[in-house]
C-alpha cells in the first residue's frame, strides 16, 4: 500500500522493540468475544481502475452549458488563481491553528479573512467560518435567545429564508428546546415578508433573508428598526454576499448580526458544499459568538502576530457552557473566499454584483415579453426572481435542459400543494451567462410557446 | 512604503489591506457596465465601496504563497497530534473530488441528472456501515461536532416518539471525553452529566451503575478512549443503558484505531459519527471543512435526516425528502460533498484488507513510540493503548520545572508540530502522541530522539526550553493581549 511507508523489517524491528511477537499482539486489549468475527478483507482498486470509476460517475451528472439557476447556490466566475492558492499543501494539509508559531500562514489569512466579511456585512466583526449559511440562521437566533438569558423564548423567522434553511433551522431549534418559532408569512403580492404587528416583548430576535427566497429585495431598514425598537435582535441572512458590491450592507441598514453562505464567491457551490458559513455582529455580541475567532497580538520577539481568541467562548474550553460545539469550520473554503475577494478588490465586486443583476435583469425582462408569463411577486428583485409560466413550466424545463441550459428551480419542488407555485420557477443569472446565451434562452422560450408543444 | 523583515526566505508579509494601491485588479471579468436599476430603490443600494484591497493578480498570489510558507503542513512533517489523526492526505482523492462531473452540478439538478453523485453518495454509506456494522449511513453533517449534534437528535426523537421525551434528559459523559460532546448533548436539549474513568484509564460499569433510571437518554462514549484505551466495558455497560431504556452513543474520532478489527454496532453502539477528515484522509484544510457522517441502528434509521439515497429495483437512484420520522435537515444539500468523494476514494483503494492494515500499522506505529519514549516521559495509565499514548509531565515537571508546553513549544525549533497538550483534562500536563500510519519508522525515530533531546535539555538548560521556540519565524505569542485588546479586524491607520 503505497501510503504505509513500513517495510516488513521495520515491522519486526519495531515488534522486537515493543516486546510483542506480532501486530495482532497489539489488540489483545480488546476482548476476543468483541472482534470482529470475519473482517472484511476486500482488496483495493489500482489507481487507474479507480480514475475510470470515479470519472464514470462523475460523467454520470448532467453538466449544463448555461445555468440560470442559484437557489442558495450561486455558480460565479471564481480565477484559477483561488484554486492554485487553495491547493497548496500548506494551506489544505496544515492542521487547526492551535500552534501559532507555526501557523501563521493560516491565521493572519483569517485574520484577513474576517476584514473581508465584517466590511461586506458592515458590521463590526466577523468570526472564522461556520458550516454553511442555513446552520448560520440557526446560530444566530441561539446566540440572541443566549442574549436575552432565555427571557424571551419567541423568534420570528421569515417564510422567505432558503425553504432547505428553514427546516435546518427547526432541527436546530427543535432540538435545542423551550423556543417556539413564529413564521412570518410573505406577501402574496408583493412576496416581502409581513410583520403580523408590533415586535413583542418575548421575541429574541427577527430573522429575514436578503434577498429573501424569491429573490426580493426586504426592507431590512424597516424590519431592523421594528426588531430593535421591542429589544430584539435583528437577523439578516445573506444568501449570496457577491450582491453586497451593489446592495446596502446589512449592518448599514440597521442589522445585529448578519449571516450568509459564501460557498459562491468561494467556487465550492458544486453538490452545494463545503458551503461557507458567514457570521458578523456588532461588537457587543462578540462574547455569544459561536465559532472560532482570531485576534492580532504581539509575539516575544517584538513583531506582530496573529492567535486564535476568546477562546472562553468555544467547547475545548467551556465545554456545555460553550456558545456552540462547533469545533472544525470551514477555514479552507474561507481562504478561497478571501483569495477571490482580493483578486476582485472593490471594483471588481460591483462589477460582479452588477453584471449577474444586469444579465438576470435582461432574462426578464425578455421573458415577460413573452405572452402569458408574468411576475410571481411584485417586489424589487436583484439577480433572481420569480416567473410565472402560461402552462407545462416542467416541458420547458425539460426543452432547454436539451438545449444544455439548466432553467432554473422550479418552486413545485419545494411546495407542490401551493397552486401558485405550480408552473413557477426561480430562476437567477451571474456574470457567468454571456449576453448571447440570455438571448439564446429567451428565443427558446419563445418558440416553445409558439410551437405549443 | 514600510520596510520589510525577511528571514531568509521566509517573508514577513503585512496584511494584504496595506499592500493596496488604487486602481489595481486583479480579476478578469467581462467589460464594466452601468447599473441596471430599474425597479431597485436608492436605499437599497450600498454607499461606498467595501473596504478590499486593490491588487494584481501577480501580488494577491504572492502575497498568498508568502503567507502559506509560515504553516507547518502534513507535506512538511509529521503532526503527533492525539485525537486528531492527520495522515497524509492522498493526491488521488484531490483529483477526483476536483472532477467537473461534480464541481459544476448544482445540487438542485433533478434526480435524473444527479446520478453520478447520487451513486456515490449511496455507495459511500454503504461501505461506512460495511466496516462500522451499522444499519444505516447519513452523510450531511459537515463535522464531527455536527455528527454529534445528529446523533443525539436521533436518540432525542427515539425518546420523543415513546413519550418519554420530557423525563429522559441525562447524558452521561466520561471526563475524557472532548469538549464537542458535552456541548453536543446541550444543544439537543439534554443535560450532561460527568463520570468518572476507573484507575486503568477505561470506563467501568459502577461508575454507569448508579444512573441507569427512567431519566437516563444516553452514554456517549469515545471508544478507544482519548488516552487511547480501548473501552473493554462498553459492551456491558451498553446493556446496562439499554436495560434501563437508554441508548449508546459513539464519538468514532478514534476509529482509525479499530477499522477491520471492531465493529461498533456489534458492541451495542447504537449512533456514532465518524470524521472523515481523520480517519479516511481527508485534509485539514488549516481547520476545515471536514465531514462527519453518523451511522445507526436499524431503529433509529427511520429518523436519520433528509434528504436519504435511495437505489431504485432499476438500479437507479432517488433523493427521499419525505420521511414521516426524520429529525429534519441538518445540512442544506448534500454535507461537504467535496470531502465525501475524497473519503469514497480512499476507501476505495484501500479495499477492506487495506483498511485493517491502516489500522494495524496506526497501532504499530504509536506503541512504538510508546516503547522507546515511556522511560523519558511517563504514561499516563500504564496499561496497553492502542493508536495513540497520552504522557504526563508529571515527573518532569516536579524534577526540572519544564512542563508540557515547554516541550511543546520547544519541538518547534526541530521541525515537528507539537502533540495534543494539555487534553484529555483528567491528564496533568498531558502530552498526547498519535502519529498516525503513514509515519515511517525513521521519522519516528527522529521524533523521539528529539523529545529525548529536549528533556535532557530541560535538565541541563531548563531555560532554553521554556523560553522556545528560538526558530520559528515568530516567537510565542501574548494570547492574554489578544483576548484583551480583542484586535479581530484589519483597520486603516488614523491619518
Ligand atoms: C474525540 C473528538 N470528538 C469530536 C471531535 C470534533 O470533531 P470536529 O472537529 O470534526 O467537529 C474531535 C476533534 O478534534 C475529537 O478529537
Amino acid at each position: 500500500m503505497r501510503y504505509l511507508p513500513h517495510s516488513p523489517q521495520d515491522i519486526q524491528h519495531m515488534l522486537q522493540t515493543i516486546g510483542v511477537p506480532d501486530v495482532e499482539h497489539l489488540f489483545r486489549s480488546i476482548p476476543r468475544d468483541q472482534r470482529t468475527e470475519r473482517p472484511d478483507d476486500s482488496p483495493g482498486l489500482p489507481e487507474c481502475q479507480l480514475r475510470r470509476y470515479l470519472e464514470g460517475l462523475a460523467a454520470r451528472n448532467k453538466n449544463f452549458c448555461v445555468s440560470l439557476a442559484s437557489a442558495g447556490a450561486p455558480f460565479h466566475a471564481v480565477p484559477k488563481a483561488v484554486e492554485t492558492i487553495v491547493g497548496r499543501s500548506e494551506f489544505q494539509t496544515a492542521y487547526t491553528p492551535y500552534q501559532p508559531e507555526v501557523s501563521q500562514g493560516t491565521l493572519q489569512a483569517v485574520f484577513e479573512f474576517q476584514t473581508i466579511v465584517s466590511e461586506l456585512m458592515g458590521l463590526d466583526v466577523s468570526n472564522a467560518s461556520l458550516y454553511d449559511g442555513a446552520s448560520a440562521v440557526g446560530e444566530a437566533l441561539l446566540l440572541a435567545l443566549r442574549v436575552h438569558k432565555g427571557k424571551r423564548p419567541v423568534v420570528w423567522v421569515s417564510e422567505g429564508l432558503h425553504p432547505h434553511a428553514k427546516e435546518v433551522v427547526r432541527t436546530m431549534l427543535h432540538a435545542f428546546g423551550d423556543v417556539t418559532i413564529q413564521w412570518l408569512p410573505l406577501d402574496p403580492g408583493t412576496g416581502a415578508t409581513v410583520l403580523p404587528g408590533a415586535v413583542t416583548a418575548d421575541v429574541a430576535a427577527v430573522a429575514v433573508g436578503y434577498p429573501n427566497f424569491l429573490g426580493v429585495i426586504e426592507d431590512i431598514a424597516a424590519v431592523s428598526a421594528a426588531a430593535r425598537s421591542a429589544g430584539a435582535l435583528s437577523i439578516v441572512s445573506v444568501p449570496d454576499p457577491a450582491n453586497l458590491g451593489v446592495l446596502a450592507s446589512p449592518g448599514a441598514l440597521g442589522a445585529d448580526i448578519a449571516v450568509g453562505e459564501g460557498m459562491g464567491l468561494a467556487g465550492t457551490a458544486g453538490m452545494g458544499g463545503p458551503g461557507l458559513g458567514l457570521m458578523a455582529v456588532r461588537d457587543e455580541y462578540v462574547k455569544q459568538m459561536p465559532g472560532r475567532i482570531v485576534g492580532q497580538t504581539v509575539e516575544s520577539r517584538g513583531g506582530v502576530g496573529y492567535v486564535l481568541t476568546l477562546a472562553t467562548r468555544e467547547q475545548h474550553i467551556r465545554r456545555e457552557k460553550a456558545t456552540s460545539n462547533i469545533c472544525s469550520n470551514q477555514a479552507l473554503v474561507a481562504l478561497a473566499f478571501t483569495v477571490h475577494l482580493s483578486l476582485l478588490g472593490p471594483s471588481g465586486l460591483r462589477d460582479l454584483a452588477t453584471l449577474s443583476r444586469n444579465r438576470a435583469m435582461a432574462l426578464r425582462r425578455g421573458l415577460l415579453g413573452i405572452p402569458g408569463v408574468r411576475p410571481l411577486v411584485t417586489g424589487p428583485v436583484m439577480n433572481e426572481f420569480a416567473l410565472v409560466f402560461p402552462r407545462d413550466a416542467a416541458g420547458l424545463r425539460a426543452h432547454l435542459a436539451d438545449n444544455g441550459i439548466f432553467f432554473g428551480v422550479p418552486l413545485a419542488r419545494f411546495c407542490p400543494e401551493r397552486p401558485e407555485w405550480r408552473e413557477a420557477i426561480l430562476l437567477a443569472a451571474t456574470e457567468t451567462a454571456c449576453p448571447d446565451d440570455i438571448a439564446h434562452t429567451i428565443l427558446l422560450v419563445k418558440d416553445f410557446y409558439r410551437e405549443g408543444k | 512604503m514600510s520596510t520589510q523583515i525577511h528571514t531568509g526566505l521566509l517573508h514577513r508579509e503585512p496584511p494584504i489591506f496595506e499592500l493596496s494601491s488604487p486602481g489595481r485588479t486583479g480579476h478578469a471579468l467581462p467589460p464594466s457596465e452601468p447599473l441596471d436599476d430599474e425597479g431597485l430603490p436608492a436605499a437599497f443600494l450600498r454607499q461606498g465601496a467595501p473596504l478590499l484591497p486593490e491588487l494584481s493578480e501577480v501580488e494577491v498570489v504572492r502575497h498568498f504563497v508568502r503567507l502559506s510558507q509560515w504553516n507547518h503542513c502534513i507535506e512538511t512533517g509529521m503532526y503527533p497530534l492525539g485525537s486528531c489523526t492527520m495522515k497524509y492526505n492522498p493526491k488521488i482523492n484531490d483529483a477526483m473530488s476536483a472532477l467537473a462531473g461534480f464541481t459544476a452540478t448544482h445540487p438542485l439538478q433533478e434526480d435524473e441528472h444527479l446520478q453520478g453523485s447520487l451513486e456515490l453518495m449511496f455507495q459511500l454509506e454503504g461501505l461506512l456501515c460495511r466496516v462500522s456494522g451499522f444499519h444505516s449511513v447519513t452523510l450531511q453533517p459537515s463535522a464531527g461536532a455536527n455528527g454529534e449534534f445528529t446523533g443525539l437528535a436521533l436518540i432525542k426523537k427515539a425518546i420523543d416518539v415513546r413519550g418519554e421525551g420530557a423525563r429522559r434528559r441525562k447524558v452521561l459523559i466520561p471526563d475524557t471525553a472532548h469538549g464537542t460532546n458535552p456541548a453536543s448533548v446541550v444543544l439537543n436539549g439534554f443535560e450532561p452529566v460527568s463520570i468518572v474513568t476507573g484507575p486503568e484509564g477505561v470506563l467501568l460499569p459502577e461508575a454507569v451503575r448508579p444512573h441507569l433510571d427512567d431519566e437516563l437518554a444516553a452514554i456517549m462514549v469515545t471508544n478507544p478512549n482519548t488516552l487511547g484505551i480501548f473501552e473493554s466495558h462498553l459492551k456491558e455497560i451498553a446493556e446496562l443503558v439499554h436495560g434501563a431504556g437508554g441508548y449508546v452513543y459513539m464519538d468514532g474520532a478514534n476509529f482509525n484505531a479499530i477499522m477491520g478489527k471492531v465493529r461498533p454496532a456489534d458492541l451495542g453502539v447504537d449512533t456514532m459519527h465518524f470524521n472523515l477528515h481523520k480517519t479516511f484522509s481527508t485534509p485539514h484544510g488549516g481547520g476545515g471543512p471536514g465531514a462527519g457522517p453518523v451511522g445507526c441502528t436499524a431503529e433509529l434509521a427511520p429518523y436519520l435526516p433528509v434528504p436519504r439515497v435511495l437505489r431504485t429495483n432499476e438500479g437507479s437512484y432517488r433523493l427521499i425528502t419525505e420521511l414521516p420520522n426524520t429529525i429534519g435537515r441538518v445540512h442544506p444539500y448534500f454535507g461537504n460533498f467535496a470531502i465525501l468523494v475524497r473519503a469514497f476514494t480512499y476507501m476505495l483503494e484501500n479495499g477492506g484488507a487495506g483498511l485493517s492494515r491502516v489500522t494495524e500499522m496506526a497501532v504499530l506505529n504509536a506503541n512504538y513510540v510508546r516503547a522507546l519514549l515511556k522511560d523519558t516521559l511517563a504514561v499516563s495509565v500504564d496499561v496497553d493503548t492502542l493508536h495513540e499514548v497520552v504522557f504526563t509531565d508529571r515527573d518532569l515537571k516536579k524534577e526540572t520545572h519544564v512542563t508540557t508546553m515547554d516541550v511543546a513549544k520547544r519541538l518547534l525549533d526541530f521541525g515537528f508540530h507539537p502533540p495534543t497538550v494539555y487534553f484529555p483534562l483528567i491528564v496533568p500536563g498531558a502530552f498526547m502522541v498519535e502519529p498516525t500510519e503513514t509515519e515511517s519508522r525513521v521519522e519516528l525515530e527522529n521524533f523521539v530522539e528529539t523529545v529525548k533531546a529536549i528533556v535532557e535539555e530541560a535538565r541541563t538548560d531548563p531555560e532554553k526550553v521554556t523560553s522556545a521556540p528560538h526558530r520559528t519565524g515568530v516567537g510565542r505569542l501574548d494570547e492574554t493581549t489578544a483576548a484583551r485588546k480583542r484586535i479581530l479586524r484589519w483597520t486603516p491607520a488614523k491619518p
